[in-house]
């Protein structure tokens, strides 16, 4: 009788307190990179909606190298993985990724206007918006502002001047006793970096985009050649032989010490550059990358970095919500501020505390918004095997192993054959 | 007589039979991790299989190996870097394997001699072998980095080289970088199986050449070689097949760099990165094949030279 009444009781707070816990609460997993400040800056956001929502948030961090990261992504869809619920995906992927997305139109209610509009078009896969923007990137151009000034040398405008000023400064720098300087650094590791950094040099000289919009293979011509044999000179003579295994984080490691007059990177390098404790702090700045000669053109490949849901999560609408909440105008200028991060909302490019944090914005809004973009949407699917091919027939121009002639020639072949029967 | 071998061949097929019951289990097993995804490697390497639409399969037959289309030769069997991959990955084994037995061989007969702490340094030289190998795939990237590398700081204090060395960048480095980091961390391995060997050996063979006041060099190359030889035989096969499916270690120093791309990078990098799982399987499969000759060629070889020392 005693028993029975025990167990009736407990039986009877157990269904109280099960009743009365919040059932709306749920836990979402985001994937960040963290390359610079982008984990720190993905968790303050992160926790900041989960404080306003009252959902827990798991922020997991990813590799900085963007092929890394999409080896991982691609294991983890194909399998079905409901274990992260938001992706960064890169500017290149929605194309190789977006089947395994969820539309994410219903849930933005037309926020995605304020938005550039090349990167909806970009992000919208089959009539779906697959991935909101969250920040926009385009190459630019550090340079050590001191040093220039020291020697009495101007802001290079052309690729063949960035050469010999950097070459001018090192070996001014060297003979001071300064032996650890280099002239030069930039993405020169077999990776899709890489990709970038030499489509810049090739569009620069106005050399094509490796495949056209229509498909064909148009890397192997004269203004590519003239672009891949100044680029073939810089490893030993400028830049350091380790530069051909230099991501982004190498290469800044190596400029924001002190230790390289130019600096090939993405603009979230500004804010670290001029953190308290950087020892190059004040003595930076940035312009646009240089032309190609003197009939070239100043470009920057188009990179930056969207949100996307899984169509394997649990929790799609919530999921949903908290990218709204990272890609709104609020968090893109927080982000703009602390971290240079470019926003993807026009507006935010005429705020003046933007403005303020990253002046460079301004002046450099064409090369952000004309960026020159990689050829993901012609090759689909394939893309990741152009730019394979491309990246490391430049990296053996760069390190010596092959004359640029032959890789131009041995490019053209290697994706003519690979699109035999169309992209 | 009938009587004795009729019981004999009934025991014999008691135990047989048990044999079998014994063997089932693992059997099972075996084919279940083993055997199944080999097969399905396999019937991969005949179709058009890609990560994104593993349902959507056709099966291409040969295509993924060789392929005749306008006037060209496709296929695996035709690709540079496939050839590249394989060229690197028996260069490497060779190389690797051969420094190993070398160095191997020298630490397990200075550790046969008897000292006093010599359980410990037994224990110690397994140190490098026990660390994972992403762990120390790491480890050396950043001691090997060109910039903050502590191997080009040392190297330039005592003044060897004047510039920093970019040992996992340079073309004419890499493979050398990666193959030292391997020997570092197999030696251990390689000396530890040596020295099993070496322990069992019997004493009454080095009492008599003592006795007859022969070289020890000499008894090294005419006693202890021949006596350690099927040791040897096993421990090479052991590094040889390990070193021929190389992936973690050359995928964390150089990444998907051609210099020193294997073949499982390769296989890796066409199943993942370029979700062809068709070409990649193709690869795998290929990589099996030249495994399975290599074992037969290894073995076979073994075996003879053994037979000889019987006569």
């Amino acid at each position: 009788m005693k028993f029975q009444a025990l167990f009736g009781a407990s039986a009877l707070a157990l269904a109280a307190v099960l009743t009365a816990s919040p059932v709306t609460a749920a836990s979402v997993s985001i994937s960040c990179g963290a390359v610079g400040q982008e984990l720190e800056l993905c968790r303050e956001a992160a926790d900041a909606w989960a404080n306003k929502t009252g959902n827990e948030v798991v922020v997991v961090s990813t590799p900085n190298s963007t092929t890394e990261r999409l080896a991982l992504y691609q294991q983890l869809l194909a399998a079905g993985a409901d274990d992260i619920d938001v992706f960064q995906i890169d500017v290149i992927w929605p194309g190789i990724l977006g089947s395994h997305f969820i539309d994410l139109a219903p849930y933005s209610v037309g926020a995605e206007k304020e938005h550039f509009s090349s990167i909806i078009e970009n992000n919208t896969v089959e009539g779906k918006l697959v991935a909101m923007p969250w920040f926009t990137d385009a190459g630019v151009l550090y340079y050590r502002s001191d040093l220039l000034e020291k020697h009495g040398e101007d802001v290079p405008q052309t690729w063949e001047e960035m050469t010999a000023t950097a070459k001018k400064i090192q070996d001014a720098e060297r003979a001071e006793g300064n032996d650890g300087m280099w002239g030069f650094v930039f993405q020169g590791k077999a990776y899709e970096g890489l990709t970038c950094d030499a489509l810049e040099w090739i569009d620069a000289y106005g050399g094509g985009t490796i495949v056209n919009a229509e498909g064909d293979v148009t890397v192997n011509n004269e203004s590519a050649l003239a672009a891949l044999k100044v680029a073939g000179s810089w490893v030993g003579n400028i830049a350091p032989e380790g530069v051909l295994n230099y991501a982004e984080e190498e290469a800044r490691g190596v400029f924001q010490s002190g230790n390289a007059v130019f600096m090939r990177n993405w603009p979230y390098a500004w804010a670290l550059g001029n953190s308290v404790d950087s020892p190059v702090k004040g003595k930076i700045g940035v312009t646009a990358l240089p032309k190609g000669g003197s009939d070239g053109k100043h470009t920057g490949t188009l990179g930056g970095w969207q949100l996307a849901v899984s169509k394997y999560s649990k929790n799609p609408e919530v999921a949903a919500d908290l990218v709204m909440y990272l890609t709104s105008y609020d968090e893109q200028k927080r982000r703009a501020v602390k971290g240079a991060y470019n926003p993807t909302i026009a507006a935010l490019y005429e705020d003046q505390e933007v403005l303020e944090a990253n002046p460079f914005f301004g002046e450099l809004y064409d090369t952000f918004v004309n960026a020159v973009a990689r050829p993901s949407r012609v090759t689909g699917t394939t893309y990741n095997q152009v730019s394979n091919e491309f990246w490391n027939e430049t990296h053996a121009v760069l390190s010596g192993t092959k004359s640029p002639e032959d890789a131009l020639s041995d490019l053209e072949r290697s994706l003519k054959r690979m699109s035999r029967r169309g992209w | 007589m009938s009587v004795a071998a009729a019981s004999a061949s009934e025991l014999t097929r008691a135990r047989v039979r048990s044999a079998w019951i014994f063997l089932t289990p693992m059997m099972i097993v075996l084919a279940l991790v083993a055997g199944w995804p080999l097969i399905r490697t396999i019937y991969f390497a005949f179709t058009d299989a890609n990560l994104s639409a593993l349902d959507n399969t056709r099966f291409i037959g040969l295509a993924n190996f060789l392929e005749y289309y306008e006037g060209e030769w496709y296929g695996l069997l035709v690709d540079p870097d496939w050839w590249n991959a394989v060229w690197n990955t028996i260069w490497f084994t060779v190389v690797s394997v051969a420094l190993e037995t070398v160095f191997g061989m020298i630490v397990a007969l200075t550790l046969n001699t008897a000292f006093k702490g010599r359980g410990y340094l037994r224990a110690a030289i397994l140190i490098p072998w026990a660390i994972p190998t992403i762990v120390s795939a790491k480890m050396w990237g950043w001691m090997l980095h060109d910039q903050f590398g502590i191997l080009n700081e040392i190297l330039m204090g005592i003044g060897i080289i004047s510039q920093p060395i970019a040992w996992t960048a340079s073309p004419d480095t890499a493979m050398w970088a990666v193959i030292m980091v391997d020997v570092w961390k197999t030696t251990p391995f390689m000396a530890l199986l040596i020295l099993a060997g070496l322990q069992i050996l019997p004493t009454d063979c080095y009492e008599a050449a003592k006795v007859d006041g022969i070289h020890p060099v000499r008894v090294f190359f005419k006693v202890t070689l021949p006596l350690i030889r099927p040791a040897l035989v096993v421990a090479l096969i052991f590094r040889g097949l390990d070193a021929l499916r190389i992936f973690d270690l050359i995928y964390v120093l150089t990444s998907n760099s051609r210099e020193t791309m294997t073949m499982s990078v390769y296989a890796r990098q066409q199943l993942v990165d370029f979700q062809e799982v068709g070409y990649g399987s193709a690869a795998s499969t290929m990589l099996f094949m030249i495994i399975a000759v290599l074992v037969v060629l290894t073995l076979t070889v073994g075996k003879v030279r053994l037979g000889e020392d019987a006569k």
